[in-house]
């Protein structure tokens, strides 16, 4: 697909240029057209001399004379260097400095072979890391006890929830104000947008880091925390730390997949306490394992269930209600801060349970059989009915699996024409069997998979070949990861740097690429929003969308840029770089020397002849030489001239 | 980077095709008036599914009121603020939509009832894509219909803002090739480099202009273009007038924005926005609860919108739309599932509003779609497609909708002629 919006966008700059121009009439547009005849020329040409170029670099290449650091994988198309960076651009969040070198050293083929077996991986930096967010390890309970709601713990402390509020709004200004005095840096004063401080529940600026300046963020109030989003401020600044820091890199990149592809939201009702064990307890451990088992244990935890609703699906013949009636009325689980409607909890206790087709719908279009999976309506019903009596036991105290039996609706159920006898909970199981083993499913996943990680149009043979091995392997992920790079389409020419990289993806990238030291990640969790992808608030269950045409457009672009300066030019708050002892280099270098060193650090030398010749110029802008317009002594701007690097569009791909 | 075979061969394609529709551009550029649009459109999505029988009421159905037990919008004759605001003896709208009640019988607001997709899907996520692409059924379609519309409305001198989403990503609905433009919030709309901005603009600006990968490139130069023309105009300076009063959350500022964006004259003739939050499967609540407060926020943000935007509204056109409705009956949960038809509403001058539009299905048993939900009688296409021929001034309404009936004559006849 990155081809087709490559050509419509380019089509379209192109069209708009020639409307302008077309005062001038027939002639200039000839003009124009011819240009643009002799325009992919002309780049072919540049590429090729650059190609031809690396070529001298690597004697041992071309690669068909296998150069020894990648002896054992069907790479042709890439040399040496070019391969590694591209393992290392899709098996990990990106290069650090030196990455290239240590895995040439190691031996392409045997790093692949560790990133498969993470157990093998010493990686207990990270692990100290992470000991500074204690909610990882809490239970749901726990979390619920601990980050009340704001009605539960007005309750707590004797006190209206209006007094609550503004009470924690008050608190948390005079943190702001604190911290922004501290900081002092007024750089990005007028961003505006703190909409979340109204109080009001928006579906996506509740969180408090959304759509506010990523550079006032409540750093110093963090700790002090007790709200809700805690929790999910910690999950996100964990999911940076793992990102930037773990040595089980395509673990992690899995783990993400995963997580993504079973989607859930944290800004529904309960699941905001529930994601942290669904991560930990649901997706991690068996982010590398079997498929199916994978579907079960996110079939079981209560985050799924209450994301999709199905822990309230019951045979609406059920006589006895009684027991299921008290947890329904405490509301404000639900529907989040909507408060009680005392008026309507009369008739509550009248309704009864019903089926709720909502599990039963994403499990075949989602995460299974694909939305082209030839399941029907009726399939929906009865995989809906399989599953009754799987359910929660206390979303807001307890919230553990649960199945009861007397929610579930007995008699045998027909799905895609297989019967599923009655038998209960399992039924629920059976299906789950019957979806992971259907070919549909297998093709769906292994194509997903191929999207993320080879390009956004995978070769159909490719997807067949790991099709086949899902079959043969009975759903292992990494067997289908095996097949996967050990397949010749996985380094084509094609493939090769084709992928725009995610928001995330390119906020933790830029954070190895410059070695960055992160004490507090939320700036970075807030970035991530701003260009466009808030962690675990993806809404709909689809997840994030992997492919150009989600993440390439103006506003995000924008966003890109400024995320690169802001993070090149020291001003990320609660993270250290130090670009100068990056680049080996001091300010008062020559700026061409900085600028060939930048790109060889941060993008090993890989950028097109023509970025490189328009960053050479920018380097004769004055300003660039000086750190401020007065100061008399030429000095580079080495943050500015990084930034740049990584706002480069070669650094926007992995 | 070297260039792949392919991307060459791709190029060069577009360039050869190029060639071949030059008589058909000229021709279009004569004929274009040389006149910016002054007509605008701001669409409106809810995302989730609204539940349109809630949202407007169809009270004089006694069976409503039977398949919605514990939800149910009491009829007017409770009056106050408990029950539907009856706009036409039959309809009414929920309690919290009282600021557009007054606008309908101002006559500045219509809705169409039972309008949607006729695809039969209840999946958010295909539904909501086959209303984007203006194309139900069909899932290889690439663009949006919006973007659609704008690629055949004359471009002379459109500006980067012609067609505007706020929020972070560009929707499905403004995907394709014409420009397109997603800005999260107008203020943070710059490079930021502190005093060396302009240099470092000017660096990535150039570096975006000349690289050979197409799709940033193409996008590189949309946002510098447009980053420069919104500093000069400043949106943030128009400040809400009439007294109009905006939610304090996302969609409110984004409808702020699009007032500002509209003020600054800066040539933006469609604006997208979204709200999200309507799929509401538990504890919906009639009266009050989850729905009541998302259409409060829905109201007071149109009614500010159009008190803000004063005579300006006698060239705007608001349309909302959502991917499907919910089921008639309630379900198990005190929520509504995934259902069929649904509400549109229609704003603005060129409105001619004070009436429900569309043929009304009824909701008894033998009536409802698939014997559960609301049938679709007016597509959504006809709907847009009138907005657009009598408002936009789209020529070939074909192919923005391809596949459809666009015959005028079956337009619900909505607008002012």
């Amino acid at each position: 697909m990155a081809g087709r919006i490559s050509h419509k966008q380019f089509a379209s700059a192109e069209r708009r240029r020639w409307r302008r121009n077309s005062v001038v009439g027939a002639v200039a547009c000839f003009l124009a057209a011819l240009l643009i005849l002799s325009a992919p020329f002309a780049a072919a040409k540049g590429g090729q001399q650059k190609g031809q170029k690396k070529n001298k670099k690597n004697p041992n290449t071309p690669a068909a004379v296998a150069s020894p650091a990648i002896k054992g994988l069907p790479i042709t198309e890439l040399d040496e260097t070019e391969a590694i960076l591209h393992a290392l651009n899709r098996l990990t969040y990106g290069p650090r400095p030196g990455d290239v070198e240590l895995v040439r050293k190691m031996g392409l083929s045997k790093w692949i072979e560790q990133q498969l077996d993470p157990d093998s991986i010493n990686d207990s930096e990270l692990q100290s890391r992470l000991e500074k967010y204690p909610t990882l390890k809490m239970s749901s309970a726990k979390l619920l006890n601990e980050f009340p709601q704001p009605q539960v713990a007005a309750r707590r402390e004797g006190k209206t929830i209006e007094e609550y509020r503004k009470e924690q709004q008050a608190k948390q200004q005079q943190a702001n104000r604190q911290m922004n005095a501290a900081m002092g840096d007024q750089q990005n004063g007028d961003a505006g947008g703190d909409i979340d401080a109204s109080g009001r529940p928006s579906n996506i600026n509740r969180q408090g880091y959304n759509g506010g300046d990523p550079n006032r963020s409540p750093m110093q109030a963090y700790l002090q925390n007790k709200s809700p989003q805690r929790v999910t401020s910690e999950l996100s600044m964990a999911k940076v730390d793992r990102a930037v820091y773990s040595e089980r890199q395509l673990y992690e990149v899995l783990a993400d997949f995963w997580f993504n592809h079973f989607n859930i939201f944290a800004n529904k009702g309960a699941d905001r306490w529930m994601m942290t064990a669904y991560e930990r307890d649901a997706i991690r451990p068996h982010a590398m394992g079997r498929f199916e088992d994978l579907v079960v244990a996110t079939a079981k935890s209560p985050a799924m269930l209450f994301y999709l609703d199905n822990w309230l699906s019951a045979d609406p013949n059920t006589p006895q209600r009684i027991a299921y009636q008290r947890p329904m009325q405490r509301r404000p689980l639900f529907g989040g801060q909507q408060g009680r409607f005392p008026q309507q909890q009369q008739q509550q206790r009248k309704r009864e349970f019903g089926l709720n087709e909502n599990y039963g719908r994403e499990l075949m279009e989602l995460h299974t059989l694909g939305v082209d999976g030839g399941y029907t309506q009726k399939d929906v019903i009865e995989v809906a009915k399989c599953f009754t009596g799987w359910t929660i036991r206390q979303p807001q105290q307890n919230p553990d699996f649960f199945y009861n039996d007397q929610m579930h609706i007995g008699g045998s159920k027909l799905v895609l024409d297989h019967t599923i006898e009655q038998g209960g909970m399992k039924e629920g199981l059976d299906v789950i069997h019957l979806l992971t083993h259907d070919p549909h499913t297998a093709h769906h996943i292994a194509f997903q998979i191929a999207e993320h990680f080879v390009s956004d149009t995978p070769p159909a043979a490719l997807v067949d070949r790991m099709t086949k091995t899902f079959i043969s392997s009975d759903g292992d992920t990494k067997a289908v990861m095996h097949t996967m790079i050990y397949s010749p389409e996985f380094w084509s020419r094609e493939a090769f740097r084709s992928k725009i990289k995610t928001p995330f993806e390119l906020v933790v990238s830029a954070a190895r690429a410059v070695n960055a030291n992160i004490d507090m990640p939320l700036p970075m969790v807030m970035w991530t929003a701003r260009i466009g992808q808030p962690l675990y608030q993806c809404q709909p269950p689809t997840g994030y969308k992997d492919n150009a045409e989600t993440w390439v457009n103006t506003g995000a672009l924008l966003n890109r840029l400024n995320y690169s300066l802001t993070l090149a030019g020291g001003r990320m708050r609660g993270t250290h770089v130090d670009m100068a002892q990056l680049v080996g280099m001091d300010a008062t270098q020559d700026p061409k020397n900085v600028l060939d060193k930048s790109i060889e650090i941060l993008l090993y030398g890989n950028i097109s002849a023509q970025t490189r010749t328009t960053l050479e110029k920018q380097l004769s802008d004055p300003n660039l030489l000086h750190a401020r317009l007065d100061d008399p002594i030429k000095q580079v701007n080495i943050g500015m001239v990084t930034g740049l690097v990584l706002g480069a569009p070669e650094f926007q791909r992995r | 980077m070297q260039i792949s075979r392919r991307i060459f061969i791709k190029n060069s394609g577009i360039a050869m095709l190029g060639l071949s529709t030059l008589p058909t551009f000229l021709q279009r550029a004569v004929a274009a008036t040389g006149m910016p649009n002054k007509k605008k459109l701001v669409v409106l999505f809810q995302r989730g599914a609204a539940d349109g029988l809630n949202i407007v009421v169809p009270f004089g159905e006694t069976n409503y009121y039977k398949m919605r037990p514990s939800i149910a919008i009491p009829e007017p004759r409770r009056g106050g603020e408990l029950a539907v605001i009856d706009l036409d003896g039959f309809f009414g709208v929920h309690p919290s939509l009282a600021p557009l009640s007054e606008l309908f019988h101002k006559g500045q607001l219509a809705i169409v009832h039972a309008a949607g997709s006729p695809d039969t899907t209840r999946s958010h996520f295909d539904a909501q894509d086959y209303m984007e692409s203006g194309t139900p059924g069909v899932k290889s379609t690439d663009d949006g219909w919006l973007n659609r519309t704008m690629q055949f409305l004359p471009e002379e001198n459109a500006t980067p803002f012609r067609a505007v989403a706020l929020g972070p990503n560009l929707p499905r609905t403004l995907l394709g090739s014409a420009p397109a433009i997603a800005m999260p919030d107008v203020k943070q709309f710059q490079v930021m480099a502190g005093a060396g901005s302009q240099m470092i603009q000017g660096g990535f600006e150039a570096m975006y202009a000349q690289t050979v990968d197409t799709a940033l490139r193409g996008t590189g130069t949309e946002t510098f273009e447009a980053i420069d023309m919104l500093k000069k105009a400043n949106p943030s300076q128009f400040q809400p007038e009439n007294g109009a009063d905006y939610p304090k959350n996302r969609y409110g500022q984004s409808i702020q924005q699009v007032a500002q964006l509209l003020k600054a004259n800066i040539g933006m003739e469609v604006a997208f926005l979204d709200t999200g939050g309507w799929d509401n499967h538990v504890n919906e609540g009639g009266v009050q609860g989850q729905l009541a407060n998302l259409l409060r926020d829905l109201g007071q943000g149109l009614a500010a919108f159009y008190k803000d935007m004063g005579d300006r509204m006698e060239d705007i056109v608001v349309v909302t739309m959502s991917e499907f409705g919910r089921t008639a009956h309630e379900n198990g949960n005190r929520g509504t599932d995934h259902g069929h038809a649904n509400c549109m509403f229609l704003m603005g001058g060129p409105v001619k509003g004070g009436k429900v539009y569309g043929k009304w299905p009824g909701l008894s048993n033998e009536h409802l779609y698939e014997g559960r939900d609301l049938a679709v009688t007016t597509d959504f296409r006809s709907v847009l497609g009138e907005v657009l021929t009598g408002h936009l001034g789209t020529k070939n309404l074909n192919a923005v909708f391809p596949g459809f009936d666009n015959d005028s004559r079956k337009f619900p006849r909505l607008l002012k002629t």
